[in-house]
């Protein structure tokens, strides 16, 4: 009897010290990212590093503000593409979808989830960027455009992104429109609204929390997001000119230039890992703010 | 039929009366019709282009760079997989029993560890990359190594094992609990005879949803696990997986065949693993 009772406190303990992983991984991850990167920032100066307009490294002058203006900008992008695409595919699903079609196509949104990074690269450096290419070179013909750029560009990067975060925003706009009860749309229709009235004067408003929470997390996929990006921005490492301009983000400098990277340079990497991890950390409070407050109504 | 008929028709003459509705109706098909034409497009286009060029030398077990075989990278990928699972599923298992089966409600430990979670979900895995640079590869001096990736990965898929765990062992009715006590077995007994085994399916779905993660990561394994393309020597000699060969091969430029027949059976593999993890939990449902 005392020994079962032992084995119960014991494993009590082991699932204890488990669930204690999650935490001290995080606390380890802060640590270890604030103690190197901190600083190089320090050295270089605070002000200097998040808003110097220079990076290079072979003179010593480390200015991330080009690789931060360039995550903004292809997540912007990203936002643009992906947003009112996915919340009205997210009201087709939801509305208007046929019974007989909807599992294949909510297993395709699945599907769109899991495709690696690297492939989704892949795919927009052999269709995209040409595409891109081509578009630009025929605007500066027309006149629009002062350079054609090749191919390699934010618009390029915004679109890639644009398809990434879809399954992402199709996915928790449609189960927060499910989530309203069916009298909101039933009384509309009862007052007379259309079936698109309805839907999108009424459902959709209620489910706004659910629907800023799947931009949000949208937002932070995008801005993190690497391998993709690295493949179709042309990372060039100044503030762009225009959309047809290459860019560098924050994610594409770590992984471009670790690999050869020692000393201050190196530390000025880790560093730029702390300014996206920082960007990180408030989208994800967001998120569980908007979680939470969802949770309460 | 002839009733199909008139509703439409019905509906087409609403529609012609509210020709706002109607634009938006349609706005709302042509983004559907887009997302599902841009997913067949990238599948087809990948496939199409990558089929031809799945030839014996490229599952060679000779690596040269003439044949670029995919081979070693294929070999690594299933042994980083494994002890990543090994390092994660353990871990992830116990604290959502911890979480599930022994934490009192509301309690702001459990609080705490919800919130590191979804921290854990939200990082991207460069981020992690760079920590298992930093800690694993400097400061525990393991150097590029399949260990080092190993342990990097565990930590990213953890939260994926923990949350699907957790909604398994939520889903098993409380009824089995009671029962189990009421025969007079103890918590733990009823946790491994009772609980665990019913809440199976739900867990495997999550374990499959992480390889699936596990072999398309690239960013966390570029710094940790490093690029060597041969086969590996041990744990703790570095090689790329399947995901890292794929990036090479594209960012290098110099085999573009190569690089469309890896994207083939990286796309065939996720997709599999995705799909296998759907039926899992489609027998969780059914139970």
């Amino acid at each position: 009897m005392k020994s079962k009772a032992w084995t119960e406190r014991f494993m009590q303990g082991v699932f204890f010290i488990a669930a204690c992983a999650s935490v001290l991984a995080v606390a380890l991850i802060c640590v270890f990212l604030f103690a190197n990167g901190i600083p190089a920032m320090k050295e270089i100066g605070f002000g200097e590093f998040l808003s110097g307009q220079m990076w290079k490294p072979k003179n010593d002058i480390y200015g991330i503000l080009p690789m931060i203006i360039g995550s903004l900008y292809v997540t912007a992008g990203a936002i643009v593409f992906g947003v009112p695409i996915g919340i009205l595919t997210a009201v087709f699903m939801a509305f208007y979808c046929p019974k007989r079609i909807y599992k294949p196509l909510k297993t395709a949104t699945e599907l769109l989830a899991g495709i690696p990074s690297v492939v989704y690269g892949f795919f927009g450096l052999v269709v995209l960027v040409p595409v891109i290419r081509n578009l630009g070179r025929t605007l500066k013909e027309a006149g629009v455009l002062k350079s054609a750029g090749n191919g390699s560009s934010i618009l390029t990067a915004a679109l890639l992104l644009g398809m990434m975060i879809l399954p992402t925003i199709i996915g928790l706009t449609e189960s927060s429109l499910r989530a309203v009860p069916d009298q909101y749309y039933e009384g509309a229709v009862a007052l007379g609204a259309t079936h698109e009235r309805a839907i999108f004067r009424v459902v959709l408003p209620a489910a706004k929390s659910g629907v800023v929470a799947a931009i949000v997390l949208g937002v932070g996929r995008a801005i993190g997001e690497t391998m993709a990006v690295i493949m179709v921005a042309g990372n060039q490492a100044r503030i762009p000119s225009g959309i047809f301009r290459g860019v560098r983000t924050l994610t594409a400098n770590i992984v471009i230039e670790m690999g050869y990277a020692t000393g201050l340079h190196r530390e000025s990497l880790i560093a730029t890992g702390v300014v996206l991890f920082v960007f990180i950390l408030i989208i994800n409070f967001c998120v569980a703010f908007l979680n939470r407050r969802n949770d309460h109504e | 039929m002839s009733r199909n008929e008139v509703t439409l028709k019905q509906k087409m003459k609403s529609y012609t009366r509210t020709p706002g509705s109607l634009i938006v109706m349609l706005l709302v098909m042509l983004s559907a019709i887009l997302t599902f034409t841009v997913l067949i497009f990238l599948i087809a286009y990948i496939l199409i282009h990558g089929v031809p060029y799945l030839k014996p030398s490229l599952f060679s077990l000779n690596y040269s760079s003439e044949n670029a075989s995919l081979m070693p990278a294929l070999v690594n990928t299933v042994i980083m997989t494994f002890l990543s699972l090994l390092i994660a599923v353990p871990f992830g298992i116990f604290s959502a029993i911890f979480l599930e089966e022994y934490a009192k409600r509301g309690n702001r430990f459990v609080e705490i560890i919800r919130l590191t979670t979804e921290t854990l979900q939200g990082i991207p895995s460069i981020v992690y990359g760079l920590f298992g640079m930093l800690f694993f590869v400097s400061t525990c001096g393991w150097g590029f190594s399949i260990l080092a990736g190993a342990f990097t990965l565990s930590i990213m898929v953890l939260p994926l094992i923990m949350r699907s765990t957790e909604e398994a062992l939520k889903a098993v009715p409380d009824s089995y609990r009671e029962g189990s006590f009421g025969l007079g077995a103890g918590k733990l007994r009823t946790v491994f005879r009772i609980v665990l085994p019913s809440a199976i399916p739900g867990i495997l779905a999550g374990v499959i949803l992480a390889i699936g993660r596990i072999v398309g990561e690239t960013a966390a394994l570029i710094y940790t696990a490093g690029t060597v393309a041969d086969f590996p020597k041990g744990v703790m000699s570095s090689g790329r997986t399947l995901a890292v060969h794929m990036y090479n091969l594209a960012s290098e430029g110099l085999y573009m065949d190569q690089a469309y027949a890896t994207a083939v059976i990286l796309l065939v593999l996720v997709v599999g693993i995705n799909t296998l993890s759907g039926v899992a939990a489609k027998r969780l449902t059914k139970v």
